[in-house]
């Protein structure tokens, strides 16, 4: 295996949990809620995914397991922000910092236990077609189910009615109420979509990037998701852009540690954040004719009755 | 659906009042059930979390040694949160705060410098914290980019460096390769204020952060300028007052705070730079903020409860084996909570039954 595929493979397998968990909350953030509690969503996934699969030996049932606990942590936070009327920022800040206890209490039991790592694809002679066979045929499954979600949810939010709504709650919740669409009903699982993608998004870090769990192993990724959905514009085609820009270079960075440049390798771990930084100021800078993001996006909606 | 919640026409000061109590309340509770689960007895458990750490002095000065960091830094947070902007980067600010006034401190070793070195390291750590802060906070008024996101990914980038200088450049040759600066000198300590004792000179200076707090907001132009910007931003504009400054200044004094907070922590109770100066500091001044309502008395009697919790903790860790992840659950719930409660302060909970009659024609 060239240096080459072997970068390009790795680079997939870092992008895939940043893609998912911004998917996911792509579509929150479209219907007007701002969870900033990606992070802890994504390591309660990591921890319970991982429980799961250890438990059971079974990847796909400790994909569920996360997917659950993000799932669970989300409706707090629809509780809180959509019937309590709270502010969705702190509240994502406390979401993030319990599920960063949760995780660390879940997960004490079995930091140490290793699993086996989710299958790779293969197809007999289409995988093993030199350079580009183990890059398109040989991957985990959550790498095709990622690609798949981006068009899901692209079909979803362009091309059916429930999503051309879900984008008109998220623009102006008032006039969405006034039509008599179920705002904070449409908005509660748009938020708990975005739980759901960021757990499976953490289950993926022990089910098939590390096979171990180690406390605090999302390492921020769960906010360079949300800061994909800025960069995308809300658009589901750049999140997949951005994913794997964002995948490169933490790639990129580990291999020029491994190269010995003879820069300090704190220096290149901290790129990605830079990159992030970066990113987000040329983003915002580059957007003169008004803004991008859904109008109502963080704003708390009580209905009239 | 029977329960909905609806505005009040005026802000209910009684809950106001009572919601931070309602809330600690409530997650006492909630960590009851979660001890018994664990297997502990929760009243034990309690008492080991609230009450053992008030019987000796040694915990007592330890929960205001642990406080001291959590209030300076909550204040200058509750400036930010109060004009509406969201500094939640103060971990990283308290540790660029540490490593510009632990330079100081590593350039002058064993030089017998004389006494102006602790006050300039002091001055020094709050002003990289300030600058660190305006990073975010000019990135948000130039260009429109999200503070909350660049604040935060700051927190890493400042944690790496430190770490780069502990293991790099900085590292104590006689330190046996661990990833720490030597010992601080004595003129480059933050004196404690009763000898042989842990309460340290930052104490002091952080009532003083406090006392200044208070008179910013209650009693001056700025402190006005600062609240309507956050409370009311179509009024500020008719005001005429300039969000953009106060944005940059709110950061600033918040960085130079945490900041602050950092080099005292470093050149007081830990005596040298090292990774992992800070349990989180800079994310439970978080809580410490809203728990103690934004405001510089709450936040005081916040710190001071918070610091309580790392201290139970810990003595709950020892005593009863219970994982020191508790603490942050605990601080997890508490901030749910405080933030459930105070939503009752501007909304209510109204029962409706739906009518079965929908009408009844002419009358």
């Amino acid at each position: 295996m060239g240096l080459l595929e072997a970068i390009i493979l790795s680079v997939l397998a870092a992008s895939t949990p940043l893609l998912i968990a911004a998917t996911g909350e792509l579509v929150t953030e479209r219907a007007g809620v701002l969870n900033l509690g990606v992070e802890g969503m994504m390591i309660m996934g990591a921890a319970c995914g991982f429980g799961g699969a250890w438990l059971t030996g079974s990847t796909i049932l400790g994909a569920f397991c996360g997917i659950v606990s993000g799932a669970l942590l989300s409706l707090i936070f629809a509780t809180m922000t959509l019937g309590l009327a709270v502010n969705q920022v702190a509240t994502g800040l406390a979401l993030t910092i319990l599920g960063i206890g949760l995780s660390g209490l879940i997960g004490a039991g079995f930091v140490g236990e290793r699993i086996t790592p989710a299958p790779h694809l293969y197809i007999p002679g289409l995988t093993d077609i030199p350079l580009v066979g183990r890059i398109l045929f040989g991957e985990d499954a959550f790498v095709y189910f990622s690609l798949a979600l981006v068009i899901a949810v692209w079909l979803f939010l362009y091309r059916t009615r429930t999503g051309l709504v879900l984008r008109a709650v998220g623009d102006n919740h008032i006039s969405a109420h006034a039509l008599g669409y179920p705002v904070l009903r449409i908005r509660m699982f748009a938020v708990m979509f975005g739980g759901a993608c960021a757990g499976l998004a953490g289950a993926y870090l022990p089910l098939a990037y590390t096979p171990f769990f180690i406390p605090g192993m999302t390492a921020g990724r769960g906010w360079i998701a949300l800061a994909l959905v800025v960069f995308s514009s809300w658009r589901p085609g750049r999140l997949v852009i951005g994913a794997y820009l964002f995948g490169a270079v933490t790639i990129l960075q580990l291999h020029a540690q491994g190269a010995g440049l003879g820069i300090p390798s704190q220096f290149m771990s901290a790129l990605p954040y830079l990159a992030t930084v970066i990113v987000l100021v040329l983003i915002s800078r580059a957007r003169t004719g008004g803004s991008t993001a859904p109008a109502a996006l963080g704003t708390v909606f009580v209905p009239d009755r | 659906m029977p329960l909905v919640l609806e505005k009040r026409a005026e802000r209910s000061n009684t809950i106001a009042l009572v919601s931070p109590l309602i809330a600690i309340g409530l997650t006492i509770v909630t960590m009851s059930i979660l001890f018994a689960i664990l297997g502990k007895n929760p009243i034990s458990a309690l008492g080991v979390y609230f009450i053992d750490p008030l019987t000796d002095s040694y915990s007592l000065q330890e929960i205001a040694v642990k406080a001291t960091p959590l209030v300076m830094i909550a204040i200058g947070l509750s400036l930010c949160y109060l004009a509406n902007v969201w500094n939640i980067g103060a971990e990283g600010q308290f540790l660029v705060g540490a490593v510009a006034g632990s330079w100081l401190a590593v350039k002058t070793q064993g030089n017998d410098a004389g006494h102006w070195v602790m006050p300039a390291m002091l001055l020094l750590g709050a002003a990289a914290g300030a600058l660190y802060a305006l990073i975010p906070a000019i990135c948000k008024v130039r260009f429109g980019a999200s503070e909350i996101l660049t604040s935060l990914m700051l927190v890493y980038v400042a944690d790496l460096f430190l770490d780069y200088l502990v293991r790099g450049p900085w590292r104590d040759p006689a330190g046996f390769n661990f990833p720490t600066t030597a010992e601080f000198d004595p003129v480059a300590t933050v004196p404690v204020l009763i000898e042989g004792g842990r309460l340290h000179l930052g104490a002091v200076i952080t009532l003083v952060v406090v006392a200044a707090a208070a008179v910013l907001l209650g009693r001056t132009i700025k402190g006005f300028e600062i609240r309507v910007v956050g409370a009311a931003p179509r009024a500020a504009r008719f005001g005429g007052f300039n969000s953009n400054q106060l944005i940059l200044l709110t950061f600033a004094i918040s960085g130079a705070l945490a900041g602050l907070a950092g080099i005292i922590e470093v050149a007081g109770p830990v005596g040298h730079l090292q990774p992992g100066i800070s349990p989180g500091y800079g994310f439970t001044a978080i809580i410490v903020a809203f728990l103690g309502r934004l405001n510089p008395i709450g936040i005081l009697i916040a710190g001071l409860f918070l610091a309580l919790t790392f201290i139970g903790g810990e003595q709950a860790q020892i005593a009863m084996k219970i994982p020191l992840d508790v603490t942050k659950v605990f601080q997890g719930l508490l901030l749910f909570y405080v933030l459930a409660c105070d939503s009752l302060i501007l909304y209510r909970f109204r029962l409706i039954f739906p009518s079965r009659k929908v009408s009844s024609g002419a009358a």
